[in-house]
């Protein structure tokens, strides 16, 4: 068995909905046993570490081509490491979510292994394009960079969202599938962003918590999915009406959103 | 069909120029370099593209199509020679194409004309401009080779232009850019970096060349293996050790150690991917590799083994 992967992650890898060729590898490089490294410890932190709760996930076609679109949370990317987490273990049959990340990443040693192979590639429209051709999972963040920045007290906030995925959604026919991450602005409380030390880092910026690094507390997760939302048209029309869509998935959010800081208050 | 091969001589020439006789064609050749024991129906004269003799093989044999693969991708060749023969040799090519009657010109280029930078996406299409020159200044005469060659599309009506841009090659002659990386035992990595390769087996490399001979695609056009693979598992099937080494010391460890020599602009080539989308090729010329994913390490590796069999003492 390949180092670090376990049993259900290494058969629910291959349950994928992918081809992998003679070296175990899809026509984007992601890899088999990679995915199945990386979601055994996404598994390790989502139930062992914090406590994971995902509610409509059955929101989340079972195959074909979608776009899972939400909300960062504060901190760094927690939010997408959990998302992938929860469709690759608490769905069946399992998906993998292809996140488009920031495109420092790959400049990094490692941190470009670790994204590339396990499917999260740069954010480019091309990349967005061609996985969803290909029938794949596309995770989308419309806040951008920005998101992860938020402070504590911004944590529930959603700033202004981008208007290229609802086109590209539009285009490529492909439902979007709302969701709601809350938890994220509690495990990583940001007091304010390092920017210099982001710098000398080769990353954007480090959060700085009350104890200093961004060491994530073992909190409580939510993570709800709304109903897909389906927008007629080819991807071509006016400014005007992509906003009123991307208007209709910011408010669809907005709400799973509140209903999950109710839920939060009420445990 | 009388087909005419500039730069016959060179191992991959030699495949190409097996397999279009295969096919039944009548094959000429023009080369600096010998091609002593070629078979019957393959002609190669010795002669430098750029000079008058090489116009006579055009003047007599008339062919139908020209392959052109007199170029010179070897890196470490000198620049002024490169661009003499890279830039002054396809055009020359292109002049006899016109007057000697050409019916189609192939161009036999490399998909390194995109250059591998850390932002650019994984997949290339054909209508992209060429990135990385900046950094990798020794490419330069190739991608001008290959826009060059490429103004025959609507330059030179008369005929028709097919303009390759293929992925990396390798089999039996090891000959080409990976060949020669991974020539010796250890092939050196950049640590925490494993950048997908596209290999394609010699042999349908020479079966890409007969199809556009064959289906005349008018255009540009990729041309790849069926899928990519990490580096890191070429130079595993190639029977090689990869030694990954922290890249702000690999600039000193190249050419010693045993590792090979590469430009510093080379480097960016085995840090980040250059994958091309060959999609368009395939629907134009109904092209398929046949060899399995692995078959092009495989076949180097039994050709050159790593580590040479000691013969057993008589």
């Amino acid at each position: 068995m390949p180092f670090l992967a376990s049993s259900e992650a290494l058969s629910r890898a291959a349950r994928l909905d992918v081809s992998w060729n003679e070296a175990g590898v899809d026509p984007f490089g992601v890899s088999r046993e990679h995915v199945a490294r990386l979601m055994t410890i996404l598994d390790v932190f989502s139930r062992r570490y914090f406590d994971l709760e995902v509610h409509g996930i059955k929101h989340v076609p079972d195959r074909g081509r979608c776009m899972i679109v939400g909300n960062h949370s504060g901190g760094f990317a927690l939010d997408g490491a959990m998302v992938l987490a929860s469709l690759f273990f608490r769905k069946d049959p399992p998906r993998l979510a292809q996140g488009m990340v920031e495109k420092f990443l790959n400049k990094l040693p490692f941190a470009n292994l670790w994204a590339n192979r396990a499917g999260q590639f740069t954010g480019l429209p091309e990349h967005a394009e061609r996985l969803l051709d290909e029938e794949r999972a596309l995770l989308v963040f419309p806040e951008g960079a920005k998101g992860t920045e938020k402070l504590f007290k911004n944590r529930y906030d959603l700033l202004e969202f981008g208007t290229g995925f609802v086109r590209l959604a539009i285009a490529k026919k492909a439902p979007i599938v709302p969701f709601g991450f809350l938890g994220g602005g509690e495990a990583v409380p940001t007091i304010r962003n390092a920017y210099t030390l982001g710098k000398l880092l080769g990353v954007p910026y480090v959060p700085v918590t009350p104890w200093g690094l961004p060491i994530p507390l073992p909190v409580h997760l939510d993570l709800l999915f709304g109903e897909p939302l389906f927008f007629e048209g080819t991807g071509n029309e006016d400014d005007e009406y992509i906003r009123e869509c991307v208007a209709k998935v910011k408010a669809s959010i907005r709400k799973i959103l509140d209903d999950g800081i109710a839920r939060r208050s009420g445990r | 069909m009388r087909i005419l091969v500039p730069g016959i001589s060179g191992k991959l020439g030699r495949v190409v120029a097996l397999r279009l006789l295969a096919e039944g064609h009548e094959i000429t050749g023009i080369d600096r370099r010998p091609w002593t024991d070629a078979p019957p129906g393959i002609t190669v004269f010795a002669a430098d593209i750029r000079k008058r003799a090489a116009e006579e093989v055009f003047r007599k044999f008339r062919p139908q199509t020209v392959v052109h693969m007199a170029t010179v991708t070897h890196l470490l060749a000198r620049s002024e020679d490169r661009y003499r023969i890279n830039l002054g040799g396809t055009r020359a090519v292109l002049a006899h194409c016109q007057t000697y009657g050409a019916e189609h010109f192939v161009f036999v280029g490399r998909h390194t004309y995109y250059g591998a930078a850390p932002d650019s996406p994984l997949y290339h299409t054909e209508d992209e401009p060429p990135l990385g020159l900046g950094r990798f200044p020794e490419l330069a005469d190739l991608v001008a080779a290959d826009l060059y060659a490429g103004t025959a599309l609507w330059r030179r009506p008369e005929f028709r232009t097919s303009i390759l841009r293929a992925s990396y090659t390798l089999g039996e002659t090891g000959q080409g850019t990976l060949g020669s990386f991974l020539r010796g035992a250890r092939v050196p990595t950049l640590l925490g970096f494993d950048p997908l390769f596209q290999v394609l087996h010699e042999s349908d490399f020479a079966e890409a060349i007969a199809a556009t001979v064959r289906a005349r695609p008018h255009g540009v056009f990729n041309v790849a293996a069926r899928s990519p693979m990490p580096l890191s598992t070429v130079i595993k099937e190639a029977g090689r050790t990869s030694i990954p080494v922290p890249e702000p010391f690999i600039a000193a460890a190249l050419g010693r150690f045993g590792l090979p020599k590469l430009p510093q602009g080379a480097l960016d080539h085995i840090k980040y991917p250059i994958v091309i989308d060959d999609r368009s090729f395939r629907k134009e010329t109904g092209f398929s590799p046949k060899q399995g994913d692995l078959s092009p390490m495989h076949a180097f590796r039994a050709a050159h083994p790593a580590h040479p069999a000691v013969p057993p003492p008589i």
